[in-house]
C-alpha cells in the first residue's frame, strides 16, 4: 500500500444493525480527520431501501457489492468483495463488525493488505498525529490494552454494543455500485442449522441469577430458578455449565455473552477471569460461594460465604415475604 | 494419511496473574508459562486425527528458550516433530509480523494437509493468526471448529457461530481454528514424557526462514502496545457476616433494597 495516499474511514459488517452502529460511532473519527465516512454492503441482493440506510446514520458514501455469488457468507469471496470497496475508496481506517464472521474476515483482509489489525476494540480514538488508538481486552479479559497503529491502513474490529446507533436523519450521500472479480468458494456449507432461540436476550436482563459449578446436578438449578422468579430475573450460567454439561444454550463471559445488569447474583461461581470479564459492567455484583478463597469475591460488592444450597432458598424465602408486601 | 501442522503458543498462566495495586499493570515477570488452553486442544485434535487416519503431527511455536517446555509437552502428547522459531529479531511482533514468521515456517516444512491452531490465544485475544496464515499461504480456512473429520481429500468440520451451527467441507490443504469444546486434551504418561525429552527440537531463526529484518519484530509490525492495565473495578467488597443462612439472606436483601436494585 506504500506510496498511495489513504484517506477516510470505511465501515463494514454483514449484520446491518451492527453496520449502522459502526457508521454512527465512526462519524466523529471521520470528522476529526476531515475525511469521508463510507459503509460497505455486500450480499446476493441488497434492497433499495437498505442501500441508503447507512447515509441516514452518518455515512457519506455507500459501496454496494451485489452478486448472486455473495448470497451466503464465504470468507474468501467476501474478502474479495470488501477488498474491491477498499481499493475504490482507499480509506486509512477500516472498521469491521466484530461478529464471529467479521473476526474471521478482518485478519484475512488485513493479511492481504499487509496491514495491522486490532480485534474487539471497546473504544477507538485518534492521537495527536491522527493515528488510530484502540483499547481492547487482553490476558483473558483481566486487562485492557491501549494500542496504536504505526502504519496504515489501520484495521479494527468492534463488537456489537460498543457504539450506539445515532438518530437517523435525512442527509446527502452517494450510493456507489461496484462489481468485483469473485473467486469460486472453496469451502462448501453442507448443513446450516439455526440454533434454537433462547427467547430473550440476556444482555438486556436487569437482574441475572447466574449458576456456576457449585451446582452439582441439573435438577438443582431450580434453586436459581426460584430465586429468579421472585426477582423477575433471568437465569444465566458460566461456560462449563453450557459448553461442557449442556445445561444451557449460552454462557456469560468473555467468549459468550457480556452482560450489564443492575444486579448480578453469582451462585457457586468461582470467578475465572474470562467470566469476570463478561460481568464487569454489572452495577451490583453479589457472590455466593462456600469457598471463601474464591476469586469471585474480589470483584463482588456483597460476598456471602456459604453453601448455595442453603443460602439461595433462604434468600428466595426472605424476598418472597418482603416483595409480596 | 493426514499430515498436520499445529501452530501453538505458550502463554503465562492466566490464573496466576496479579496486578500491581498502584499502577494496575499486570505483573508478568517470573510467571509460569503453559500451552494456551485452546492451542493445546488443537494439538490434541491433530494427534487424534493421526491416530484415526495415520500420518504425522508437527508442532510449531514462535517463542524463546522457555518455549521448549511447551513443545516437549506437545511431543509427549504424541506430536512427531517440533520446531521452535526463535530470534531476537522476532521481539515485539504483532499479529502481522507473527503470521509472517509462522507462514514462512509452514512453507519451509512444506508437507501438510491441515494446519490447526486455537481460535485465539487467551493472552492476546486477537484471533487473527489462523486466518492471516491461511491468507499468506493462499489456502481456505474454517474457523471455530468443534469437530474435524477427514473424507478423502476433503475435511469436514462442524462449527459454531452466534446464531447458527454449520457443517462445512473444505478441500485440503486447509487451515482450521478450533474452539475449546473440541476435546479434552490427554495427560501424557511418564514414559512418553521421558521419550519426548530425548526428541530434538529444531530451532529456526529469521535467516533460516528467509525473512528480512524489516518483516519481523517491532520493525515489521503495524500495531504498538502503549499500555496494559487492569480496568478499575470499583466494588464495595462487603462481606455479609451472619450466624445463619437466614440472617445472611435478610442482611443481603436489606443491602440490595437500599441500593435500589430490586424492583
Amino acid at each position: 500500500m506504500s506510496g498511495q495516499v489513504l484517506k477516510g474511514v470505511m465501515t463494514y459488517s454483514e449484520k446491518l444493525d451492527l453496520l449502522l452502529e459502526l457508521v454512527s460511532g465512526c462519524r466523529s473519527l471521520a470528522d476529526r480527520l476531515g475525511a469521508p465516512l463510507s459503509a460497505v454492503l455486500i450480499g446476493g441482493e441488497v434492497e433499495e431501501n437498505v442501500r441508503r440506510k447507512p447515509i441516514r446514520y452518518g455515512a457519506d458514501r455507500v459501496y454496494v457489492l451485489e452478486d448472486p455469488r455473495l448470497g451466503s457468507f464465504d470468507t474468501e469471496t467476501y474478502k474479495a468483495a470488501l477488498l474491491k470497496a477498499f481499493e475504490e475508496a482507499s480509506p486509512e481506517i477500516l472498521v469491521i463488525g466484530g461478529t464471529k464472521r467479521g473476526k474471521e474476515l478482518a485478519p484475512r483482509v488485513a493479511a492481504a493488505l499487509e496491514a495491522g489489525c486490532m480485534t474487539d476494540c471497546v473504544s477507538l480514538d485518534l492521537d495527536e498525529e491522527g493515528r488510530l488508538v484502540g483499547r481492547r481486552l487482553t490476558y483473558g479479559g483481566s486487562t485492557v490494552a491501549e494500542e496504536v497503529f504505526v502504519r496504515k491502513p489501520q484495521i479494527a474490529t468492534v463488537p456489537p454494543g460498543v457504539f450506539k446507533k445515532a438518530e437517523p436523519t435525512e442527509r446527502e450521500g452517494e450510493v456507489i455500485m461496484l462489481e468485483a472479480e469473485l473467486p469460486k468458494p472453496k469451502v462448501k456449507v453442507v448443513e446450516r442449522r439455526e440454533k434454537p432461540r433462547v427467547g430473550f436476550r440476556i444482555e438486556e436482563a436487569p437482574i441475572i441469577v447466574a449458576a456456576g459449578r457449585g451446582f452439582s446436578k441439573r435438577e438443582d438449578l431450580k434453586l436459581a430458578e426460584e430465586l429468579a422468579e421472585v426477582l423477575g430475573a433471568v437465569v444465566g450460567a458460566t461456560r462449563p455449565l453450557a459448553a461442557d454439561y449442556h445445561w444451557f444454550k449460552e454462557w456469560i463471559g468473555l467468549s459468550g455473552r457480556k452482560v450489564k445488569p443492575d444486579l448480578y447474583i453469582a451462585c457457586g461461581i468461582s470467578g475465572a477471569i474470562q467470566h469476570v470479564a463478561g460481568i464487569r459492567d454489572a452495577k451490583i455484583i453479589v457472590a455466593i460461594n462456600k469457598d471463601e478463597e474464591a476469586p469471585i469475591f474480589e470483584v463482588a460488592d456483597y460476598a456471602v460465604v456459604g453453601d448455595l444450597y442453603r443460602v439461595l432458598p433462604a434468600l428466595t424465602k426472605a424476598l418472597r415475604e418482603r416483595l409480596k408486601g | 494419511m493426514v499430515e498436520v501442522i499445529v501452530l501453538m503458543k505458550d502463554i503465562v498462566d492466566l490464573a496466576e496473574i496479579k496486578t500491581d495495586p498502584n499502577t494496575r499493570r499486570p505483573i508478568l515477570a517470573g510467571l509460569p508459562r503453559k500451552i494456551s488452553d485452546v492451542d493445546k486442544r488443537a494439538v490434541e485434535a491433530a494427534i487424534r486425527l493421526k491416530e484415526e487416519y495415520g500420518g504425522r503431527v508437527v508442532v510449531v511455536s514462535m517463542g524463546d528458550e522457555d518455549t521448549r517446555m511447551a513443545l516437549k509437552e506437545a511431543l509427549a502428547m504424541g506430536a512427531d516433530e517440533a520446531y521452535l522459531l526463535m530470534d531476537q529479531a522476532f521481539e515485539g511482533s504483532d499479529t502481522l509480523a507473527t503470521s509472517r514468521v509462522l507462514a514462512a515456517a509452514v512453507k519451509k516444512i512444506g508437507r501438510y494437509d491441515l494446519i490447526l491452531c486455537g481460535e485465539m490465544t487467551l493472552d492476546g485475544l486477537s484471533a487473527q493468526v489462523g486466518p492471516r496464515v491461511a491468507e499468506l499461504l493462499g489456502i481456505p480456512q474454517v474457523t471455530y471448529a468443534r469437530s474435524i473429520k477427514v473424507e478423502g481429500n476433503r475435511v469436514v468440520v462442524e462449527r459454531d457461530l452466534e446464531e447458527e451451527s454449520e457443517v462445512v467441507e473444505a478441500p485440503m490443504p486447509a487451515l482450521i481454528t478450533v474452539v475449546r469444546e473440541i476435546n479434552e486434551p490427554r495427560i501424557p504418561s511418564l514414559l512418553s514424557i521421558m521419550k519426548a525429552s530425548r526428541k530434538e527440537i529444531k530451532v529456526w531463526g529469521r535467516e533460516d526462514l528467509g525473512l528480512s529484518a524489516e518483516e519481523v519484530g517491532s520493525a515489521g509490525s503495524a500495531v504498538k502496545v502503549l499500555d496494559v492495565r487492569a480496568p478499575p473495578m470499583e466494588r464495595k467488597r462487603i462481606i455479609i457476616k451472619a450466624e445463619t443462612d437466614e440472617e445472611a439472606a435478610e442482611k443481603l436483601m436489606e443491602r440490595l433494597i437500599s441500593d435500589g436494585v430490586l424492583r
